[in-house]
């Protein structure tokens, strides 16, 4: 955006302080919005300090299991993850993860952009549609039987029964959504979505925090691998993690107390041209 | 009627389990904290160089490294350290929901579980990156 040679000489410390900061808002933004603190780090990270993609997705992954475990103790207290159904598709998502994290290296960094700015508009597309719940009650899929994934969970009117529906469907979704998160590094929290809310029928209160406990699992199927190949440099792993967690608890702070709607629309705004960056970046091979 | 029970059970665990994890992340998020204050103590006006990937010059990529670099109190070795618990914490939850499984006497889902933990173990066994 702004190009890198502004930023070409910097001192650690100075770095330290900006990516702290940035982190912060990413945090921020991405607990506000629903989107995840990666989506947003990433694009900071490359397009205006010119940081290597691979380096910002090992960052951006760290930051994921922080925050999903952070909020999933938060999610506890609700009580209705479906530990079936997130162990059951984590089968999909930790397979698919390393496959995406082990061959993200072999993929030209500029596809990865455009990749990246593709899942961020659909990311944001997402964020602003309006939520249909399709739950119920028909408990005739046999594979959901099979797998004890039907459940319940607490509403005003005492325990609501829920039913579980096309599993592979799911199953499969969730795979891409495994492949996605390794490749850029991102909890791929609106393809998870797709799968337990749209193809599965899963009601929102369990796939929320469902889709939350699986993040943590997957995220760190990944990371190992980055791990392993260099890709997470303590020098951007440490400001990202640091600020994106902070960021992330005063976003779930707030959220509670603010309707977010008006405030999703200018995000999704914000995200959309911060994806269409990538996607330029990308295309002209500046990523 | 025992299906409520399951519920309440899942429940005490699930409770003991998002503790755990906040536990992990504050424990791994200090380390990273310290490690990042002995980082810049020593580092701070060298200059940054990210704009290439370069696996051959990234140091404390594996856990043995981590721990040499731990003996000789280097902030980024300390850094990397936090980052490997991080990465342990939701591990850890999915021994645990094994052990779960165990007591429930649901051997499915121990199947299930061990295979997830199977995988990543697999992924750590460092096979994977050439």
């Amino acid at each position: 955006m702004f190009g890198d040679s502004i930023f070409a000489a910097m001192s650690v410390l100075l770095f330290t302080i900006i990516v702290l900061l940035g982190a912060f808002v990413a945090g921020l933004v991405g607990s506000l919005t629903g989107l995840g603190g990666g989506v947003i780090i990433i694009p900071l990270l490359t397009l205006v300090l010119g940081v290597d993609i691979h380096y910002a997705i090992g960052a951006s992954i760290i930051s994921v299991i922080a925050t999903s475990s952070g909020s999933a103790a938060a999610y506890v207290k609700e009580g209705i993850t479906n530990i079936r159904i997130g162990m059951f598709l984590e089968i999909a998502t930790t397979i698919s993860a390393i496959i995406g994290a082990v061959v993200t290296v072999y993929i030209n960094p500029s596809y990865i952009a455009i990749i990246f700015g593709l899942i961020l508009l659909f990311s944001a597309a997402m964020m602003i549609r309006k939520k249909i719940d399709h739950s119920d009650n028909d408990t005739s899929g046999r594979l959901a039987v099979f797998l004890k994934l039907n459940g319940t969970y607490p509403t005003e009117n005492g325990m609501q029964n829920y039913a579980v529906h096309n599993v592979i469907g799911g199953f499969l979704m969730m795979f891409v959504a495994g492949i996605i998160s390794g490749l850029l590094g991102i909890g791929s929290g609106a393809l998870k979505v797709i799968a337990m809310d749209n193809i599965m029928r899963i009601p929102f209160k369990v796939s929320t925090t469902t889709s939350n406990f699986m993040m943590g699992v997957t995220a760190a199927a990944s990371a190992i691998v980055y791990l392993h190949r260099g890709q997470i440099d303590p020098g951007i792993a440490m400001p990202v993690a640091l600020g994106v967690l902070t960021g992330a608890t005063v976003g779930s702070k707030i959220l509670v107390k603010t309707k977010t709607d008006k405030l999703k629309i200018i995000f999704a705004v914000v995200v959309a041209f911060l994806a269409l960056q990538m996607i330029y970046n990308g295309l002209t091979g500046r990523l | 009627m025992s299906k409520e029970k399951n519920f309440f059970a899942d429940r005490d665990i699930q409770v003991i389990l998002g503790t755990l994890l906040r536990v992990g992340v504050i424990a791994s998020m200090t380390v990273v904290f310290i490690g990042g204050l002995v980082y810049l103590a020593f580092n701070h006006s060298e200059m940054v160089n990210y704009s290439h990937f370069d696996s051959v010059k990234a140091g404390f990529s594996t856990v043995s490294d981590i721990f040499i670099g731990l003996g000789h109190l280097k902030g980024s070795a300390i850094i990397q350290f936090g980052v490997l618990l991080l990465i342990f914490t939701p591990i850890m939850r999915v021994v645990f929901s094994i052990f779960s499984f165990l007591i429930e006497r649901d051997y499915l889902y121990v199947l299930i579980g061990a295979f997830v933990l199977c995988v990543i173990l697999f992924s750590l066994s460092n096979k994977l990156v050439g």
